[in-house]
């Protein structure tokens, strides 16, 4: 008898040439899903990590309890900055392209969520960002050009040429180090909120991972010390349906949402409209206030789209119905945030049209005076021996003697 | 002075530690409330609170990524993992994190995390209670190994180990913890009291990472190792009757060549030894760096006594260890060459 059981592989909805079919995503009214107390147990607000906190409506409007007290000129900062973000990404594609720098990954379409979090948290607050957070180093002051130098292991590179291009840091903005590796960050982020409290401080920490990092040990090892400490952390899993070409439900995700998963360790649960910015706000700022008020961790899960390819050496028109960002429900962030100010009567499509002119030219000048600190084939090269640096507080002798070996063989001196 | 074994010793250090350096804070698996499942860290909670001596769930991953955190946040975790065999589920944090945290963020980011492990045999722990693993660690750039054979190193060492801020794995050779074994599972436990390496001092001292140490002088054979099999190779030397320089390399990394090569150089003639299994074991780098810095000293092949390229078994554990008769072939075979 043939058993009863099978298998079962997980499968997108639509593959290249089908009708994008979103289906699958559960949504909510914008304004529909009540707003509890922060400092409400998670046991009695399950329904958060369900249903899609939303703010905005399909005309523009604010609705509901989550609707944050924003003054206009917040968020037409929050509408330059996802812009600027969008300008730097669409600039850096196309230097990638044009071979100036050897790899490059976009934010496109998931702008909302490095800056309505970012600014929903304080300067004191240590983020632990992925590799699609570079809205977060903007928001946090890192120069465009600081920026554009570590893509180019350029002379002012932060990180003297160590790494691919996009895994900064700022430490004096208290963003860490960008890892290669998935979901580091996630228990490390942890173990900073943890430390904050030993040091009698209220500041917390912010982590980020993609819906697929979900799989990664780190990523449970992060949410059992967190609820385990009652870590203040704001823990985010940035669902942007594809982790490369498997789409989610390859990391679990087609029966529960990724929200859901803390609640069996008592870690709350919200899942917002990622490219929604009010909804993204209300919900980092209802999170950190719980956080900061000894609630502990709170998971959100932010449901948006990867506009673009998962990096420069990805085509995803091999994977994916190349309209499917088009036909995403959610829509583009910088659309929906420009025509609510544009309804409220703050904005028009003049000022946003200069606005992207002087971001663009900005951004120009800001590449510009980067590549005055080298490219990868001309100008100013960082020095070599630099490479021997910081793998331990000093240089060991060991190291010394090989930096010494590469200089006498290039005939340079020590 | 006291008389300590080494669980005495590396509870001293942590406890001088946590009162020295505020920031200085603990955690691991079983270690606060119940003090270590080997007594490392007994009476430590009790004496700094459960946010300094932190229990911590059963995740070696989630402990060194959180420990990770905790130190990039100014405070100085020393993590313990119960075992050394352990210790794979934090690898990546250990690997791609820990170790280049400093390097990939151009010098701006470091933790100072010290990670305590007992490793070793000779405790009928099989393959998942017995592992030495300390050449994972030694390949790495960015992170210094350290593994003592005596509870006075072990203080030492732990405290430059927790001072540093450069990361540190802390090798403990769980079967020296109450005595200084010296292979021989028939003979009655030797404890401490009766060894110069149990005269510890109460107080503060460090010993600094990167000095080897020469436990015995002689001029026919310079026997280079570490851990339990310092005092195996001592017994077997002594009754093999041969004059030999015996040095425990103490801090794998860094490395101390000079010593190593000062005494090769005076022998001409190498054995060394390691409990864990041979093939791209530790002994390997040991041996390349004898070669490339005293070639033209030696006389005989450098011979490597170690465990065998299998798992360590739990019903041979004394034909896997490499005990007395082992290295006393050894140093027959290296004495004997032309």
């Amino acid at each position: 008898m043939a058993p009863k059981s099978h298998l079962h592989i997980p499968q997108p909805s639509a593959r290249p040439g089908d009708k994008p079919d979103f289906s699958y995503l559960r949504l909510s009214d914008a304004g529909a899903v009540k707003r509890p107390e922060s400092n409400t147990p998670a046991s009695g607000i399950e329904f958060l990590a369900q249903d899609m906190v939303r703010v905005l409506d399909d005309d523009g409007q604010a609705k509901g309890e989550w609707a944050p007290d924003l003054a206009p000129e917040v968020l037409l900062e929050a509408l330059r900055l996802m812009l600027l973000t969008r300008e730097f990404d669409a600039r850096m594609l196309r230097m990638q392209r044009q071979g100036k720098i050897s790899f490059y990954m976009q934010s496109l379409g998931e702008e909302a969520i490095s800056i309505g979090q970012g600014m929903a948290l304080l300067p004191g607050d240590m983020m632990f960002p992925s590799y699609r957070n570079q809205g977060l180093f903007i928001l946090r002051g890192t120069s465009l050009v600081d920026m554009m130098c570590q893509c180019l292991s350029n002379t002012r590179d932060m990180c003297k040429g160590r790494q691919m291009p996009i895994m900064y840091h700022n430490r004096k903005g208290n963003v860490f180090s960008i890892s290669g590796n998935l979901a580091t960050q996630y228990p490390q982020a942890v173990g900073w909120a943890m430390a904050s409290l030993i040091k009698g401080e209220d500041n917390i920490a912010a982590s980020w991972v993609g819906d697929g990092s979900t799989s990664e040990a780190d990523f449970h090892y992060a949410l059992t010390f967190a609820a385990v400490y009652q870590a203040p952390v704001i823990l985010n899993v940035v669902n942007n349906q594809w982790a490369i070409s498997t789409f989610q439900g390859f990391a679990g995700g087609e029966r529960r949402p990724f929200a859901a998963r803390g609640l069996g360790l008592g870690i709350p649960g919200i899942r917002v409209d990622g490219n929604d910015l009010l909804a993204v706000y209300a919900v980092t700022r209802w999170a950190a206030r719980r956080a900061r008020e000894g609630g502990g961790p709170t998971l959100i899960e932010l449901v948006t789209y990867r506009g673009g390819a998962h990096s420069t050496s990805d085509d995803p028109t091999r994977y994916r119905p190349k309209d499917e960002w088009a036909a995403f429900p959610l829509g583009d962030p910088l659309q929906r945030l420009k025509h609510h100010l544009v309804e409220a009567g703050h904005w028009s499509d003049e000022k946003h049209a200069a606005l992207q002119e002087e971001l663009k030219r900005f951004v120009t000048d800001s590449w510009k005076e980067a590549v005055t600190y080298g490219t990868m084939d001309s100008g100013p090269q960082l020095d070599v021996r630099e490479m021997f640096d910081d793998v331990y507080a000093e240089i060991p002798e060991r190291i010394a003697k090989q930096r010494d070996q590469l200089l006498a063989l290039k005939g340079e001196t020590p | 002075m006291s008389q300590m074994n080494m669980i005495r010793a590396i509870n001293s250090a942590l406890d001088i530690m946590l009162e020295k350096d505020p920031t200085t804070i603990i955690m691991g698996e079983d270690i606060g409330y119940f003090g270590g499942v080997f007594r490392c860290t007994d009476g430590l909670q009790k004496k700094y609170g459960e946010h300094r001596v932190i229990d911590a769930p059963i995740a070696e991953g989630g402990i060194i990524g959180s420990a990770i955190g905790i130190g990039v946040n100014g405070l100085r975790p020393v993590a313990e993992i119960q075992f050394a065999d352990y210790i794979y589920p934090g690898l990546d944090q250990v690997i791609s994190e820990l170790a280049r945290l400093r390097y990939r963020s151009g010098g701006e980011f470091f933790s100072p995390v010290t990670i305590r492990t007992p490793c070793g045999g000779g405790i009928h722990g099989g393959q998942t209670h017995s592992q030495s693993p300390e050449a994972l660690f030694t390949h790495l750039s960015g992170i210094n190994t350290v593994m003592p054979s005596s509870p006075y190193d072990a203080k030492g060492l732990l405290i430059s180990s927790i001072e540093t801020d450069d990361p540190v794995v802390f090798f403990e050779p769980k079967r020296l913890y109450n005595g200084p074994f010296d292979g021989d599972p028939n003979k009655p436990a030797m404890t401490w009291s009766s060894h110069p390496g149990g005269e510890v001092p109460d107080d503060y001292y460090s010993i600094p990472l990167g000095k080897a140490a020469l436990v015995e002088s002689g001029d026919e054979l310079s026997i280079i190792t570490y851990g339990t099999m310092v005092h195996v190779c001592q017994a077997a030397a002594k009754r093999a009757g041969v004059s030999a320089d015996i040095i425990d390399v103490r801090t794998l990394v860094p490395l101390d060549v000079e010593t190593l090569k000062n005494s090769v150089v005076k022998t001409g003639r190498c054995l060394i030894a390691h409990e864990a299994s041979k093939f791209s074991g530790y002994g390997a780098e040991l041996a390349a760096t004898v070669q490339e810095e005293c070639f033209y000293s030696l006389e005989a092949p450098i011979e490597r006594v170690t465990g065998w390229e299998t798992p360590y078994p739990h019903a041979f554990e004394w034909d896997y260890f490499p005990g007395q008769e082992r290295v006393m072939a050894g140093i027959r075979n290296v004495m004997e060459a032309a």
